[in-house]
């Protein structure tokens, strides 16, 4: 039983310089679920997910065609404004990136910078984003100690309930594990679980039994393209592409 | 809304961008200025006179003569003097602190070449009219101590911390693989130096010595107070010359404004912007070979 | 008999190397012995504080010390912001392309320019166009622009110490790019530039050829009372007491009194910006 389609790349070309880093993508989102994107480094599988918030802008040299539709919209196009979308459409990094403030600060300024200056709303919603992030336990006894004195993994959940407290709709999760300790890979794990509830999310990750464990749907990259694209449990049974079986099979990668 | 913020945005973009078109502004400026003020000299002073003149005499009682070439001997004579000292002793400096030193050693040298550049350039003058001066006339006998001799010793000075601290990152610059591959060929440490990293440094190195050199050429407190400032062409090492900083920076305080003499002093204000000018886009051209050859 | 000679070279090499080294490092000892030892004396409670006396043969540089400060709050006011803005500029916003390779090289020569040429620019533009006379106000436009490449050069280094993940960071969440910069950039840059800003200055102050004819007096008996007023200057008081004075054996001491609070003054400028760059990387802000 497939769900709506949320986000739907159609035909997306992407070029560093000369080079051409996606080739022909169309891929589509569903709503409410996790879709995961897997494969070997330098794929393109980060630069595809940086395009669904076009935080591919930041780099000069990069252009780009075809359409990446959200909800029946074209956000590639000029009309649409990045810094409107990124409020819908959130990011999580590779590395977690707390800004050097306080665990209490860091939450608030998203908020700040969208316009919330409600002081009493402003601490709902850190409160709230903190405990949707799983972290309100945690840290409620130091909101205003440096985020940088937290381990690695709290940091990368805090980084979760930043942007949480702006509500986007899609959240982007940029390899999100791949600094952390198993321990904190699982709580990175099980918060995405639960957060598929209420968002739609896309996970980019190099491990694959991460993306058979929290993902409903994954698409394979390879040099830059789709190689297949599938339920993730079609996929990590009976593969249809032999470079795919190869991949998750661990023959090479 | 959203209109607005884009806008709000853009401005604050162009408010920068105009920050940074400000600087070509005022680089554009400085040579617009000095050509200005520049070329009413030629109202009255042939160009050619200029240029082939052997005499700068603006005081004379019956024909005032604004020849450059005495000035420009001197100053070329200073720089060179002060190179040939300056070049060996910064690149020697260099190689030792990258290739040699222990890095106790290098912790020590290199705050003490930050410091050397520090020091202010009246200073290093000074010192030139009561340590370099009395020294030189003690060692060669010369009646005075003030001569191009001392300038020349004084602007390698100044140009030393530039030469070693460039020259120093051009070598730390050379990838080790060329090192390690040197060793393993049975080389050794020295043969290493001299036959791959300098060679593979040479055209930083060399741009090192191009920015050291302009900063000489340009030099204009020390020179002034050390070399004696005899308007005659200079002749001798250990005789008087007047450089063209020097000239600018004596002779424009007792000029009347707007006079030819005054416009014939940005004339040579001109011709040093120019010679600076062109050594530093000859230095930025080979640095940029220097780097691209890295990648 | 051949590996022999091979490290025989290899030692004199490295010893003529060390020689080269030993030599700089003597030039620096020698400069700074001989001002500080016979400069020590001339230093007193009441040459710092006092004025020049008959004929500036006695008393103090005072004025002096006051000018030079004057000039260097002109240099930072006019410096400062405008660098600030180019380095934020350069590295923000600037992409790739002709102007910003003419922007860069603008600078690399502005700060190849000689010290005297800025001299003439600074009469040109400032004393005699913008009608500024002689004054703080001209020597301090003077030496802010001939220290602009300095400023411009030091906070983009500071700029690009910011990690890119709190742009990024801030981005994601939406926020514009001014809002980024100005939120999450440059709070973190500011001590940086800070350090950059103090190294500009204390090479400004000890400029004397930009500032001969754009302000710098002989003597003043008075601190100047405006920014339009001449004043005197340390650099170029020891110039003065150096080569310019009427019996110049006379007032040796107090030039090498002038050279030691001038150099004293430039090395705590640049303590202060060492100190605080040192502070910045314990706290772990400054990366690299």
């Amino acid at each position: 039983m497939d769900k709506i389609v949320r986000m739907q790349a159609r035909d997306v070309n992407f070029y560093y310089g000369k080079q051409h880093a996606l080739k022909g993508i169309n891929l589509d989102i569903f709503n409410n679920s996790v879709t995961a994107i897997i494969g070997p480094s330098g794929c393109g599988k980060s630069t595809f997910i940086r395009i669904l918030n076009r935080m591919h802008e930041l780099v000069p040299s990069a252009r780009i065609s075809g359409e990446v539709m959200l909800d029946e919209r074209n956000i590639l196009s000029p009309e649409v404004d990045a810094v409107e979308l990124r409020k819908r459409v959130g990011m999580v990094f590779q590395k977690p990136n707390p800004f050097p403030k306080s665990i209490f600060d860091n939450i608030a300024y998203g908020l700040s910078i969208n316009g919330v200056k409600d002081k009493r709303l402003v601490e709902e919603r850190v409160v709230e984003s903190l405990k949707k992030a799983a972290l309100w336990d945690e840290v409620k006894n130091r909101l205003h100690d440096s985020a940088l004195g937290m381990s690695g993994g709290q940091q990368q959940r805090l980084c979760i309930a930043r942007c949480l407290a702006i509500e986007p709709e899609v959240i982007l999760f940029d390899e999100p594990c791949a600094s952390l300790d198993p321990i904190s890979t699982k709580k990175i794990e099980d918060l995405i679980l639960e957060l598929e509830k209420d968002y739609t999310i896309v996970i980019v990750t190099h491990n694959m039994q991460q993306a058979a464990r929290v993902s409903d749907y994954t698409g394979f990259f390879l040099m830059g393209e789709l190689i297949e694209f599938d339920r993730t449990e079609t996929m990590f049974t009976s593969p249809k592409d032999k470079r795919t079986e190869d991949y998750i099979t661990g023959r090479f990668g | 809304m959203t209109m607005k913020r884009q806008l709000k945005e853009k401005l604050i973009e162009w408010f920068f961008l105009l920050n940074g078109i400000l600087v070509i502004l005022i680089l554009g400026g400085i040579f617009i200025l000095l050509l200005k003020n520049a070329l009413p000299a030629f109202r009255e002073v042939s160009l050619k006179d200029f240029v082939i003149s052997p005499i700068w005499n603006p005081d004379a009682y019956d024909k005032p003569t604004y020849g450059l070439l005495p000035m420009l001997v001197s100053s070329l004579m200073v720089t060179v003097g002060a190179l040939i000292v300056a070049i060996p002793l910064g690149i020697g400096t260099a190689a030792y602190m990258s290739d040699v030193a222990r890095p106790r050693v290098r912790e020590i040298v290199k705050p003490l070449v930050e410091i050397l550049a520090g020091i202010p350039s009246v200073v290093v003058g000074f010192l030139g009219i009561v340590l370099v001066g009395p020294f030189i006339t003690h060692l060669t006998g010369a009646r005075n101590g003030l001569n191009a001799l001392n300038g020349s010793i004084l602007l390698a000075v100044m140009a030393l911390p530039t030469i070693i601290s460039l020259s120093e990152d051009a070598l730390a610059s050379v990838p080790r693989a060329y090192e390690e591959a040197s060793l393993a060929l049975g080389a050794n440490k020295w043969q290493t130096v001299v036959r791959v990293k300098i060679p593979a440094a040479a055209s930083g190195i060399l741009a090192a010595c191009m920015l050291g050199m302009g900063r000489a050429i340009g030099e204009t407190m020390t020179v002034l107070m050390a070399t004696g400032n005899a308007a005659a062409f200079p002749n001798s090492f250990l005789g008087p010359v007047k450089t063209m900083t020097s000239t600018i920076a004596i002779e424009l305080g007792e000029v009347a404004y707007y006079t030819t003499h005054f416009y014939m002093l940005f004339a040579v204000g001109l011709i040093l912007f120019i010679i600076t000018f062109i050594i530093n886009v000859i230095s930025d051209i080979v640095f940029h070979k220097h780097t691209r050859a890295q990648l | 008999m051949k590996i022999k000679a091979a490290t025989l070279k290899e030692f004199l090499g490295f010893l003529l190397l060390r020689l080269c080294m030993l030599c700089v490092a003597l030039i620096i000892v020698v400069i700074f012995y001989d001002i500080i030892s016979k400069g020590w004396g001339s230093i007193s409670w009441e040459f710092l504080t006092q004025p020049p006396v008959d004929g500036m043969t006695k008393g103090g540089i005072f004025p002096a010390i006051v000018g030079t400060f004057f000039v260097a709050v002109i240099t930072a006011v006019l410096s400062v912001p405008l660098g600030m803005g180019c380095a934020i500029y350069l590295n923000e916003y600037a992409k790739d392309n002709v102007l910003t390779r003419f922007i860069r090289l603008s600078i690399r020569n502005l700060s190849g320019v000689p010290s005297i040429v800025y001299g003439l620019f600074g009469v040109a533009l400032f004393v005699e166009a913008c009608h500024f006379g002689t004054s703080i106000l001209a020597a301090g436009c003077t030496l802010g622009l001939m220290t602009l490449p300095l400023t411009i050069t030091s906070s983009e280094e500071a700029l690009k110490t910011v990690p890119r993940a709190y742009r990024e960071g801030a981005l994601a969440l939406g926020a514009t790019k001014w809002q980024a910069i100005r939120s999450n950039v440059l709070p973190y840059s500011v001590p940086g530039m800070l350090t950059g800003t103090i190294l500009g200055l204390s090479r400004a102050a000890g400029e004397t050829a930009p500032i001969l004819f754009t302000g710098a007096a002989f003597f003043l008996p008075d601190i100047p009372n405006s920014i339009f007023s001449q004043f005197m200057a340390l650099p170029y008081h020891l110039y003065i007491m150096s080569t310019q004075h009427h019996n110049i054996a006379l007032v040796r001491p107090i030039a090498y009194g002038t050279a030691l609070v001038l150099i004293v003054l430039i090395f705590l400028m640049n303590l202060v910006a060492i100190i605080i760059r040192y502070r910045l990387r314990k706290r772990g802000i400054v990366h690299g």
